[in-house]
């Protein structure tokens, strides 16, 4: 039992390691962002707000700040609306091509980013579309698509379809049926596919590098072009509020979860 | 949906064929010269060893999250804060505590573990240690599951019948876990084949991988061909691992079934 006792002890202190290894990083650049200091030392020798004050009186970094929100509220909202109807669609459609359609639809989720940032640069660029804002919402959505697809499929596999008969029974219109009884009781999936495309939306990085202009950029790719050069707390602060907007987003889906259990979602092709 | 995602990425992939002309000439630069050849050894030998250091990390971690059930809820919420995080932001964590005057070594001087600062940046080491911070929830989670699936009193019945903890985890907690771990491992390993933005920040200059090459023949070199046929390799890799393990975690629950 003793030996059994030592393995348990490595494990726990091992899992602790590891919880330490996982958050600390994000931990110590939110503190450093706080700095009085011009140097990344840590701990920082005293606190400041100066670097968050230096952002706002940055007009780029503002208006990237700016641009990534906005992008991100317009693609969320593109990307749950087609992403429901297509789950929706998927749901009651059988057959190669509605296999075919759904492949295609996931397709962003396995194909790594920076070839569909190549390939949707090649395509935009063809049409002058290459530093607009609808290219960066189009982009985003179509990468945003699969995760909810995936989560309202998912919230569709549990949804009982006898309940729309009943209602179509009980004298509902197929209209009244689908907005009283179907939505809400799918909503929880539609809710996490919202926060799952805003969430990658906000922090996509590879396709707005091929689709940002000087003119226009993400806060994500403004950052990127500032961490080659001589890195100081003021990107830190910058790191910061894109966490902020992560973590806000986090924990809507977490209280979401909390009845359901935690839903995870793997993204891939990162 | 096929306009803005499946045509650019087939007309992309064409170009391997017929850019700056028609032929196999991209393939051919790919198979003779020594670059293109090293490129694919790095991006295999780190996205290898990131899987390995995922597989070590989860393990004890998914495991403690599983069988402690007090645990479970902070456990995920330490996975899901770096998983929600946004992989530029870790990565630029990383780049802040791994250089020369960073906190890790100067922890390590202030200790006097080492005499000077230690190479952690700009190389191998620093893509790792990044690689696997971003990847580790991809195997935490899966082998979660299967760890969770387990009936519990199999670990107790296996010590009762006088297997030692580690015979126990070899011959009954690794086996019926595998499912997950492989899952899991898959998915880092084709993930980190793609991978751009951390090696991109953390690794050195002339420790390149494909994907950040792609992104260097398309916005600097301007040559597409190759771009296209970097990425043809890049996705026929993906797929074919990506079908081979659907077919690897399903074949043995068929087995039951039958």
């Amino acid at each position: 039992m003793t030996a059994a006792r030592l393995w348990r002890w490595a494990a726990w202190v091992l899992t602790a390691v590891i919880a330490v290894y996982l958050v600390a990083p994000m931990a110590i650049v939110v503190i450093i962002s706080f700095s009085d200091s011009a140097l990344l030392t840590f701990p920082p020798p005293g606190l400041s707000l100066r670097w968050y004050r230096s952002l706002a009186d940055t007009p780029a970094w503002r208006d990237a700040i700016l641009v990534s929100l906005e992008i991100m509220v317009i693609t969320a909202a593109i990307a749950t609306a087609l992403g429901t109807a297509a789950a929706i669609g998927l749901a009651s459609w059988r057959g190669p091509l509605a296999v075919a359609v759904r492949s295609l639809l996931m397709a962003p989720l396995v194909v790594p980013h920076i070839i569909s940032g190549a390939a949707i640069f090649l395509l935009f660029d063809s049409w002058g579309w290459v530093g607009s804002m609808h290219a960066l919402v189009f982009g985003h959505t179509a990468l945003a698509l699969p995760y909810v697809v995936a989560t309202v499929g998912a919230a569709l596999e549990t949804y009982d379809r006898r309940l729309d008969q009943a209602a179509l029974t009980l004298g509902a219109s197929p209209r009244v049926a689908f907005l009283r009884i179907t939505l809400p009781l799918i909503s929880p999936g539609i809710l996490a596919g919202l926060l799952f495309a805003a969430m990658l939306s906000f922090d996509e990085l590879i396709v707005s590098l091929f689709l940002s202009t000087p003119q226009l950029r993400t806060v994500t790719v403004l950052m990127w072009s500032n961490v080659f050069g001589d890195i100081n707390p003021e990107i830190s602060a910058i790191a910061t509020v894109i966490l902020l907007v992560s973590m806000t987003l986090l924990a809507l889906q977490w209280v979401l979860s909390r009845r359901r259990g935690p839903s995870v979602m793997p993204g891939l092709g990162r | 949906m096929a306009v803005v995602f499946a045509l650019p990425v087939g007309a992309l992939l064409m170009r391997s064929a017929s850019d700056p002309v028609w032929g196999l000439q991209n393939f051919r630069s790919l198979w003779e010269e020594p670059v293109y050849a090293s490129l694919i050894r790095n991006t295999v030998q780190i996205s290898l060893a990131t899987t390995i250091g995922c597989i070590l990390l989860a393990y004890p971690f998914a495991h403690v999250m599983a069988t402690q059930p007090r645990l479970t809820r902070l456990l995920t919420l330490v996975v899901l804060i770096p998983f929600w995080s946004s992989i530029l932001v870790r990565s630029f964590a990383w780049m802040v505590l791994l250089q020369n005057n960073g906190i890790i070594n100067e922890s390590l001087l202030w200790l006097g573990v080492i005499g000077q600062p230690l190479e952690l940046i700009f190389n191998r080491t620093g893509v790792l240690i990044g690689m696997v911070h971003v990847l580790l929830p991809f195997v935490v989670f899966p082998l979660y599951g299967s760890i969770r699936a387990m009936d519990p009193a199999l670990m107790p019945a296996a010590a009762c019948l006088g297997a030692g903890p580690v015979r126990a985890f070899l011959r009954v907690q690794l086996p019926l876990t595998l499912p997950g771990l492989a899952t899991g491992a898959v998915l880092v390993f084709v993930m980190a084949l793609g991978f751009f933005i951390t090696p991109a920040l953390l690794g050195g200059r002339r420790d390149a991988v494909i994907a950040r090459m792609i992104q260097l023949q398309v916005s600097q070199l301007g040559d597409w061909g190759m771009a296209a046929t970097l990425s043809l390799v890049l996705l026929v890799a993906t797929l074919l691992l990506l079908g081979a393990s659907q077919l690897l975690v399903r074949s043995p629950a068929r087995r039951v079934a039958e």
